[in-house]
């Protein structure tokens, strides 16, 4: 058993590393996996779930643009940068402070004051789903991939829910089964015929 | 992905298996020894094949190994075929949540490439039936055609159906020849190369979850798994019946279905129902959980659940 532990430790490590290399929104929190829920052992927990890499974006760290511009704290609609974002969230009462910190721009807000980092949006989510990210956590919401006796990737919401406009964008459909009139019989005749009479 | 181990299944011997080898032996040595002979031994060998429950280890071995060789020169690939046994202290569950499923269909081809269902004729082992909302779930009046440029539509719901892996199943019942059985870890499977074709299992089954090869599957060459297992997703032959398995090839091995894998919404869950701590035991304490036609006594081991 410790041997298992340790080797799963290691794996979840490689996979750590293998993110924050790649990916500079994820920082080094290797703590952090998915807060367990409290009925489970968070060790077994934590070697056996790993997080898929969270986004990436062209603009990030923020604050090599914003550290050089002044903090205009006024809500305002954005022209000049980031109009491409649709801000449909809450978007009565919210704005873009309510989430990235105003002085801290590579960092995320709680509604507390404390500092997040982007690989932990999932806890700013929480803050106002609050029936959601349990279930979440439980894995009843959300998808889970990998093995369902062992290791589990797990996707955060921000994977599925656009942040600044969380509704989940519709899908085309794949095509429907073919209508049993619709089957064309003669074309499977013959090719049942050729495969027959071929050697 | 985890190493496929052959491990071999757990055997019976049963004495009926010699008496019938021997009626079978007398009756084509009355109605065709002639033609028999002619044939070449791994024909002869599959003629004499016993049902997959009465192969001991050895004559599974072999069995296995000749359909690798029939499949290598059918379809040209190299097709591993395997009989994993089923694993100790372990009953899968399924769970559906309705209030997330939008009817993309994802699930019903990534189905179909890993379980190398025929193309044309098109074999499909999930449906996934579009209802409207006002109306509930109501099978008779539910559309499995719906084809628009987006889901989900408007006021209308999706209820995917496929096998219910039921404890109490009417197929494994009417089967005249024991072809179809289920499993200590509760999969309903199907020896195809025992299945006589009389599709009785298809009208027992008030699912509509088993489907019939009414003419030699058509699969193209590259798009063959290659990592079967003799109960689950090995190639078909014209006139057998087929359905899901819970993806046996996959979840046997400890992973996920591919219908859970595909799944863009995360509304598919499995796992082991004798495993309090899982996400489908999870499921089935806290949400709002029902079975399909529960008043038929099938008494299912696929979950539909309301996750919100």
């Amino acid at each position: 058993m410790p041997v298992q532990l340790n080797r799963g430790i290691i794996l979840v490590s490689l996979v750590l590393l293998e993110i924050t290399a790649c990916n500079p929104f994820i920082q080094a929190n290797q703590d952090d996996h998915i807060s367990s829920p409290q009925h489970r052992d968070s060790v077994a927990d934590s070697t056996k779930l790993i997080p898929v890499e969270t986004f990436s974006s062209d603009y990030f760290p923020c604050s090599d643009c914003h550290s050089e511009i002044p903090l205009n704290p006024q809500r305002r609609e954005l022209v000049e940068m980031h109009d491409d974002i649709v801000f449909d969230h809450d978007s009565e009462n919210r704005w873009c402070l309510a989430c990235h910190n105003e002085s801290n721009r590579d960092s995320l807000v709680l509604a507390g004051g404390k500092l997040l980092g982007f690989n932990e949006s999932y806890k700013l989510c929480g803050q106002c789903h609050g029936p959601k990210i349990r279930d979440w956590k439980l894995g009843i919401h959300g998808k889970r991939t990998g093995q369902w006796n062992g290791q589990k990737q797990y996707l955060l919401c921000v994977h599925c829910h656009d942040p600044h406009s969380p509704k989940f964008k519709k899908l085309q459909p794949m095509p429907p089964p073919r209508r049993p009139e619709d089957i064309k019989i003669d074309s499977i005749y013959e090719r049942e015929e050729k495969d027959s009479t071929s050697p | 992905m985890k190493e496929r181990k052959k491990i071999l299944h757990p055997h019976r011997s049963i004495e009926r298996r010699d008496f019938m080898k021997w009626m079978a032996v007398g009756t084509a040595s009355i109605a065709g020894l002639s033609l028999l002979s002619s044939c070449d031994s791994d024909k002869r060998e599959a003629f004499f094949q016993d049902q997959f429950k009465e192969l001991d280890e050895n004559e599974l071995k072999a069995v296995l190994e000749r359909l690798e060789r029939g499949y290598k020169k059918e379809y040209n690939a190299d097709i591993e075929v395997n009989a994993t046994a089923p694993m100790d202290h372990v009953l899968f569950g399924y769970g559906l949540d309705l209030s997330k499923c939008i009817g993309c269909r994802r699930c019903v081809y990534a189905c179909v490439e890993e379980n190398n269902q025929s193309r044309n004729p098109e074999v499909h082992w999930i449906k996934v039936l579009e209802m409207e909302k006002d109306k509930g779930a109501d099978l008779l009046h539910s559309d499995v055609y719906y084809n628009p440029e987006q889901v989900p539509e408007e006021g209308h719901f999706y209820m995917p159906v496929q096998c219910q892996q039921c404890k109490n199943a009417p197929c494994v019942k009417v089967c005249p020849v024991e072809a179809t059985w289920t499993e200590p870890d509760g999969i309903v499977v199907v020896d195809y190369d025992w299945c006589l074709g009389c599709r009785n299992c298809m009208s027992a089954c008030p699912y509509g979850a088993r489907k019939f090869n009414w003419a030699s599957p058509e699969i193209p060459q590259e798009e063959i798994n290659i990592h079967t297992e003799y109960l689950g997703n090995r190639p078909r032959a014209k006139g057998v019946v087929e359905k899901c398995t819970f993806c046996i090839q996959r979840v046997r091995q400890g992973l996920y279905p591919a219908c859970v894998e595909i799944c863009p919404v995360g509304s598919r869950k499995f796992g082991n129902l004798l495993d309090e701590q899982s996400e489908i035991r999870t499921i089935m304490k806290n949400k709002r959980v029902f079975i399909l036609k529960e008043e038929l006594n099938t008494q299912p081991k696929f979950y539909y659940f309301y996750g919100t």
